[in-house]
């Protein structure tokens, strides 16, 4: 059974149907990593899987269609980090990573000691451990992406959303995240559904891609059936070249003024 | 699961979202000290000692002797202590409602007045005054003023509901908060214009008063206490919030309905505030920020702390308003303001200076 899958997914904002009969399937432990151009819909595909957004079509988390759960059901299933976060300077990075305990206090509860053991935890494990009282204005760009995949974390649900995950990071700490974002997936068998700005790091570590452009997927399989100099050239406007890396991974490349 | 390798007693421990016992304690000294020194100011001389025997005295189950004339004590029953007590009950639910609008709204700036509070209950007040006039228009200033600053925040909010088309929708509800300001205070000067001999006693009321006694504070009791604890029991959701509705909304909070039940009992606490007291300014901003930049962020502590150091505050502006051109008195409003729009200006460079 898929962890997550979609059919028929479409959103309207203001009337303007931004993404349009959208289907997906993730396996238990997949990286989906969904590609496509500047205003294609990749941003409303995850705000609609998280819940944000109302949308038409059918959404399964675990085969459990997503509208008959609760908020704080689906919560616990699904975990969302969208593209700039906001992040309190004033916050603690534990207070905030604390917050992703959310689904599981009641409303007007307050957080017991699991869910503060299950916080330090994670902290640990993302070598976050010192940074526990450490206020979040106080954080380098790495870091904070970081604290912002702890906080997805201590809801401990098995399908994680990331809407760019990557954002002004540079090319060391785009890495890390990714690689912590794998690590973290192959260990809990994760699944992992993440747009991605950067052709080459979504080939690298994803094991399915989607191209959505004008908010219709246009392609979707393997990063080699996805990564093509045709559909990159058709739907990005960009003149590329695609070679296989030294691992198989497609791997693109613009080249200079053919256009 | 993620944390199934239960790490062993973690030595990660967190950062200031507890309340600490020594905030509590220290900001109830400090309220308690300030109410003392508002018992003790005024014309008739009496001393510190005999007033906390006073007190004691009038506690139930215990008796002392205080060696206070009846005269004394009743000017102490009937004056000062009820005075003292609205003081401290209106700044306290002035600084929370302010506190609470800050965290809806997740912006530093935002005050108890913001959606059209002070212009509601400020039209209406002038209405009273003008329309119904002497001795009944001033009996019916309280339930005036805090019609008017409901019914402000409602225009403003079905204002801003209507005129929503994206996101949460609080900047639209701001705007319409400007507009229906600036259209009550319009109103509410066209109205004051038909009886130009009123104007003092509007003034007088805009720049706000505490000696309204017991009435005044039996009348407010049940509004304010529903407010304040539906307000202080919202803190945590509050810090949700406070990383983003979309975000708030991913971790199973219905965001949109949080902030309408803290939006309704700000509003609620800013109304019976305003309808005994009139327009105090800048309690709503300065005491959160204060408390804030001492004790920390979180509105767990941001609330409570609020709730006792605006109470503190408003005794000791009272206090300030009474003495320093006794016999005559000060208008409350000046007092605050004329420690706030300073502090208001300081705050507005320090969270400029965080946000870049």
């Amino acid at each position: 059974m898929s962890a997550l899958s979609a059919k028929g997914l479409s959103v309207a904002l203001d009337e303007r149907e931004v993404l349009s009969d959208v289907g997906l399937e993730v396996g238990a432990g997949g990286w989906l990593s969904v590609i496509g151009p500047n205003g294609a819909g990749k941003s409303t595909l995850l705000r609609a899987l998280a819940g944000l957004l109302g949308s038409r079509g059918e959404i399964l988390v675990d085969g459990v269609p997503a509208a008959r759960l609760k908020p704080r059901e689906r919560a616990r299933l699904m975990a969302y980090a969208p593209q700039t976060p906001a992040l309190p300077p004033d916050m603690t990075v534990f207070d905030y990573a604390l917050l992703g305990r959310t689904p599981y206090i009641s409303y007007l509860g307050r957080e017991g000691r699991t869910d503060r053991d299950v916080t330090a935890g994670v902290l640990e494990r993302l070598d976050l451990g010192a940074f526990g009282a450490r206020r979040l204005g106080h954080l380098s760009g790495g870091e904070r992406q970081r604290v912002v995949l702890a906080r997805a974390l201590t809801q401990q649900a098995r399908v994680l959303l990331l809407d760019e995950p990557t954002t002004a990071l540079d090319l060391g700490h785009q890495q890390q995240v990714l690689e912590l974002v794998d690590r973290l997936r192959l260990a809990d068998r994760l699944t992992v559904i993440s747009t991605l700005h950067d052709l080459n790091l979504a080939g690298q570590y994803a094991d399915a891609m989607m191209l959505l452009a004008g908010g219709h997927a246009v392609a979707s399989g393997s990063p080699v059936q996805v990564l093509t100099e045709e559909l990159i050239g058709t739907h990005f406007g960009a003149s590329v070249k695609v070679q296989a890396g030294p691992d198989g991974r497609p791997q693109v490349q613009l080249v200079r003024g053919e256009r | 699961m993620i944390t199934r390798s239960s790490p062993p007693r973690p030595a990660v421990t967190g950062g200031g979202a507890r309340l600490r016992p020594l905030w509590v304690a220290g900001a109830l000294v400090l309220l308690a000290g300030c109410m003392v020194a508002g018992l003790l100011a005024g014309a008739a001389e009496i001393s510190p000692w005999a007033v906390v025997l006073q007190l004691y005295d009038w506690l139930p189950l215990v008796s002392a002797d205080s060696g206070l004339a009846p005269v004394e004590q009743g000017l102490l029953q009937e004056l000062r202590l009820p005075r003292v007590l609205l003081a401290a009950v209106v700044g306290g639910l002035l600084a929370l409602a302010g506190a609470g609008y800050q965290g809806v709204f997740r912006n530093p700036l935002a005050d108890p007045y913001l959606l059209g509070a002070a212009a509601g209950a400020g039209l209406t007040v002038t209405m009273a005054i003008v329309f119904v006039g002497g001795d009944a228009g001033s009996a019916a200033v309280p339930a005036a003023a805090f019609a008017g600053a409901i019914g402000g925040v409602f225009l403003a909010y079905a204002l801003g509901h209507t005129a929503r088309r994206s996101g949460d929708g609080t900047a639209t509800l701001v705007l319409a908060g400007v507009a229906v300001t600036s259209f009550l205070t319009a109103i509410q000067t066209f109205v004051q214009q038909l009886k130009v001999e009123e104007l003092q006693r509007i003034y007088s009321w805009i720049l706000g008063d505490v000696g309204g006694g017991w009435d005044d504070l039996s009348l407010i009791a049940p509004y304010a206490l529903l407010a304040a604890t539906t307000m202080l029991l919202h803190g945590r959701m509050l810090d949700v919030l406070s990383v983003g509705d979309d975000e708030a909304v991913s971790l199973g909070v219905r965001a949109g309905r949080v902030r309408i039940v803290v939006l309704l009992a700000a509003s609620l606490a800013t109304a019976a505030a305003v309808a005994v007291s009139g327009l105090i300014a800048f309690v709503g901003i300065v005491v959160p920020h204060v408390v804030r930049r001492l004790a920390g962020g979180s509105y767990r502590i941001v609330l409570p702390l609020s709730l006792v150091g605006g109470a503190a505050f408003l005794v000791l502006a009272d206090l300030v308003a009474r003495t320093v051109l006794a016999p005559a008195e000060l208008p409350i409003g000046v007092v605050t303001a004329f420690v706030g729009a300073p502090f208001f200006v300081f705050v507005l460079r320090v969270t400029r200076r965080v946000e870049t």
